[in-house]
């Protein structure tokens, strides 16, 4: 019984060594942000061209960046998500395994909403709000303190009187950056923290804004390295915290959620396309250019993904919660000549 | 103590076996507490695994069942094919999105022929939102497979949007309709309208075990096949590896080996990989098979290999145990009558030891198939909709796994994907059940004790 086993095994391993050579689907790895709307339009094109359907990996922006960036040849992704820019670590990575060309394609926006839950009182936030509830040093009276905050109430009295939790996304979430950047540090400069801290250092700015980005660790802010369903749990069992979502995570899960304002604004895919809404960030693939017309369809699917037909503003990706880039038409265009390697990063 | 029991002559240890004196009491008393303490820790674990199965079944039973919507479908030539000249590439290029209005012109006619008024607000193209996005794809794949069909009247089920269905189970009402920006109260007053007259019923959806995955646009598209097939291909890979070479380890460490320093630390080894966790196999598989043999990525050979790296220790620990379980008499009266100390083995201990190596066989099976962590690491939890093809050609496809699919579905923001997840948790779990009852068949029919 054994030897026929044996046998079978090495007829398994001689196929194994011929079709490693080949492949005939579209790989794709990264963002769990862009995964949805990798995977809606990955399920359209197998629907509608005569390729297999490409598959899909989540995973995270900066480990698809980096499997991406492992080398060239069919054992190696074509294309990766990212909700960030790619870094000039990823592109030195890239460049020492050889992906020397990589076009960057940017196809449309991500909203970053801030929600409790549905039976809980509706807020209206500020930047400078967070940074008061959540920052590890506040500015109270002129003088720099640890964060004293206990209430909203008592960063703003017009919010309401309910205790302070916030659920943020963990440090290795592209959603953190943007929090940090958008939120923390917007509201750093407007409670005058940020002046407050480049006094106390000597007018270092960039230590001044490392200042700002540190939030409170007496259990008031919470970082959540699970995806949104995680916050969106964690809510359920805490109803008086409030959780940093994604709009189109909000957008499924509008009868649970109550989303807060920010600077007057409700988010909606249409005040992030106006840039009303101030806390947006772009979202991106990258494609690994060595691959173009070696693996079949990829060039269809990068022009059907940035196709008014997907990624437009009446698309099933608008639909689903993405906010449509004014500039697609650009992109169309910069696709279909079979696309620009990206310059050098500045 | 030893004053105790001088300083009270009353109680001076009686020799009656008839009555029960205090130490006695005391042992029967600490017996009886040990015992409740027994009843109640079964009790704890009994109720956490009801617990656990209750939540489970009632949120995932709802998955195995589907809200269809029934409609007659003109496959209008205007749309499909403009110029009539019935050219299948020429077909081919209309997209689903083409298909669209048809599904429109199928509901608005519905609606006029069962007398049922479209509530105020509630346009057509809304009303055509009852459809899952599925349907102008399984339109396409019809018109494509036979052009014929063009300007005939067809009659499909489609599968229902993924909110009417949890409306029919419960999971959407009215009042969080109201809230939701996906769907309308309107639209589910039609789709009651619509239950009225037949044309929307809930029924036993086998879908869930044969669709592939199917994108957050279309939760109630979403099936196990794709998981099923990559987790059958992955168990058959292992099986393949795993039985003759564990076996044939055993038998040679606990039959032929020398007892030495090398061969004892050959066995300290294959204990310590037995407790070394899964993830890092996967690590050593993306290293091996990806990296450097240039095996494809979320493919089930490399899961299947990396499994096998993962359950041959609990097999060959299991093997060896079912081989020393066979009394020496049997290798003796064997040997004793000639035979080589091959034919003694494969002849008279293989036979006898193996209901013990089939049990543990299935039981590192069972365990392979519920492990996920090894497969993150290897391109496994992937969104796959292509069905791998026949085996050995398939164990090169991708495919996903079926512990991976309830990781992916536990992650979609879409609350139908919850029902989904916990409804593939059922199936595993149906899937194991049933390996380790062969298990425990084989081991009551063809076990021999001694």
């Amino acid at each position: 019984m054994s030897i026929k086993l044996t046998v079978s095994t090495l007829a398994i391993a001689a196929v194994a060594a011929t079709s490693a050579a080949a492949r005939d689907q579209v790989q794709i790895s990264g963002s769990s942000t862009v995964l949805p709307y990798s995977t809606i339009v990955a399920e359209a094109f197998g629907e509608n061209f005569d390729f297999p359907t490409p598959v899909v990996e989540g995973g995270g922006s900066g480990a698809g960046r980096k499997k991406m960036c492992e080398g060239v040849g069919p054992n190696t992704i074509d294309i990766a998500n990212s909700s960030s820019k790619i870094k000039q670590s990823d592109v030195d990575l890239c460049a020492e395994n050889g992906v020397s060309e990589v076009m960057e394609v940017r196809f449309g926006y991500d909203g970053i909403v801030f929600a409790s839950d549905i039976n809980g009182p509706s807020f209206e936030f500020t930047p400078a709000d967070w940074y008061g509830a959540l920052a590890a040093k506040v500015v109270v009276d002129g003088a720099l303190v640890d964060n004293p905050h206990k209430n909203w109430s008592d960063v703003n009295a017009e919010l309401p009187e309910q205790a302070i939790l916030g659920f943020i996304p963990g440090t290795k979430h592209g959603t953190r950056e943007v929090f940090d950047e958008k939120v923390l540090e917007a509201g750093c400069e407007a409670t005058g923290a940020l002046e407050a801290f480049m006094a106390e250092n000597g007018g270092d700015k960039k230590a001044a804004e490392g200042s700002c980005l540190q939030v409170r660790t007496d259990g008031a802010s919470v970082d959540i390295d699970g995806d949104y369903t995680e916050t969106l749990s964690r809510l359920a069992a805490n109803p008086q915290a409030i959780g940093v979502f994604g709009l189109s995570f909000y957008q499924n899960n509008m009868d649970k959620l109550i989303v807060a304002t920010m600077d007057d604004v409700t988010p909606s895919v249409e005040t992030v396309a106006s840039g009303d809404y101030p806390i947006s960030r772009p979202l991106y693939f990258y494609v690994k250019l060595a691959h173009m017309g070696v693996i079949p369809g990829l060039q269809e699917y990068v022009d059907f993904f940035v196709s008014d037909d997907m990624a437009g503003p009446d698309g099933p990706l608008a639909a689903y919660g993405l906010v449509s880039d004014p500039e697609l038409a650009a992109t169309q265009e910069m696709v279909a000549e079979g696309g620009a390697a990206m310059g050098p990063l500045n | 103590m030893t004053d105790a029991t001088s300083s009270s002559p009353a109680s001076k240890p009686s020799t009656s076996l008839m009555t029960i004196d205090a130490r006695t009491k005391k042992r029967n008393a600490a017996e009886k507490r040990f015992r409740s303490y027994g009843v109640a820790a079964i009790v704890v674990a009994m109720l956490a695994l009801v617990g656990l199965m209750t939540s489970i079944i009632s949120s995932g039973a709802p998955s195995f069942k589907q809200t269809f919507i029934t409609l007659d479908v003109y496959m209008d030539p205007a749309r499909l094919d403009k110029d009539g000249s019935g050219d299948r590439d020429k077909i081919a290029k209309v997209s689903t999105f083409g298909y669209a209005p048809l599904i429109e012109a199928a509901i608005q006619k519905a609606v006029d022929g069962n007398n049922i008024t479209l509530a105020e607000g509630l346009s057509v193209k809304k009303a055509a939102d009852l459809v899952s996005k599925e349907g102008p794809a399984e339109m396409r794949r019809t018109v494509l497979a036979d052009t014929s069909v063009i300007g005939e009247t067809l009659t499909f089920q489609f599968l229902a949007s993924g909110r009417i269905d949890g409306y029919y189970k419960g999971r959407v009402t009215m009042e969080t309709a109201e809230l939701d920006g996906n769907i309308s109260p309107e639209q589910l007053m039609l789709a009651d309208d619509f239950k009225k007259a037949g044309i929307v019923e809930t029924k036993f959806n086998w879908g869930f075990l044969t669709r592939a995955d199917a994108s957050e646009n279309r939760p109630e598209a979403a099936g196990l096949g794709v998981a099923i097939l990559g987790s059958l291909y992955m168990m058959i890979v292992v099986l393949c590896l795993t039985l003759p070479i564990g076996v044939a380890a055993s038998i040679y460490l606990e039959e032929f080996a020398p007892k030495n320093w090398i061969t004892d630390l050959v066995e300290v080894n294959i204990s310590n990989l037995a407790a070394v966790p899964s993830i890092v196999f996967g690590i050593l598989g993306l290293a091996i098979f990806i990296n450097f043999a240039g095996l494809p990525q979320s493919a089930p050979i490399v899961g299947g290999l990396v499994l096998t790296l993962m359950t041959l220790p609990t097999i060959i620990i299991a093997t060896r145990a079912s081989l020393k379980a066979v009394p020496p008499s049997i290798r003796d009266a064997a040997l004793g009558v000639g035979a080589s100390k091959m034919q003694a083995v494969f002849h008279h201990v293989l036979p006898l030891a193996a209901p013990g190596i089939l049990t543990g066989t299935i039981i590192g099976l069972a365990q392979a198939l519920g492990e996920t962590a090894p497969l993150l690491l290897i391109g496994m939890v992937a969104f796959v909709r292509e069905y791998p093809g026949a085996p050995p050609e398939g164990f090169f496809d991708p495919a996903a796994a079926l512990p991976v699919q309830v990781y992916n579905w536990t992650q979609r923001a879409d609350p139908a994907f919850v029902e989904r997840a916990s409804g593939a948790i059922i199936v595993l779990l149906v899937f194991l059940l049933v390996m380790n009852a062969v298990a425990i068949i084989l081991r009551r029919r063809f076990e021999r004790r001694w």
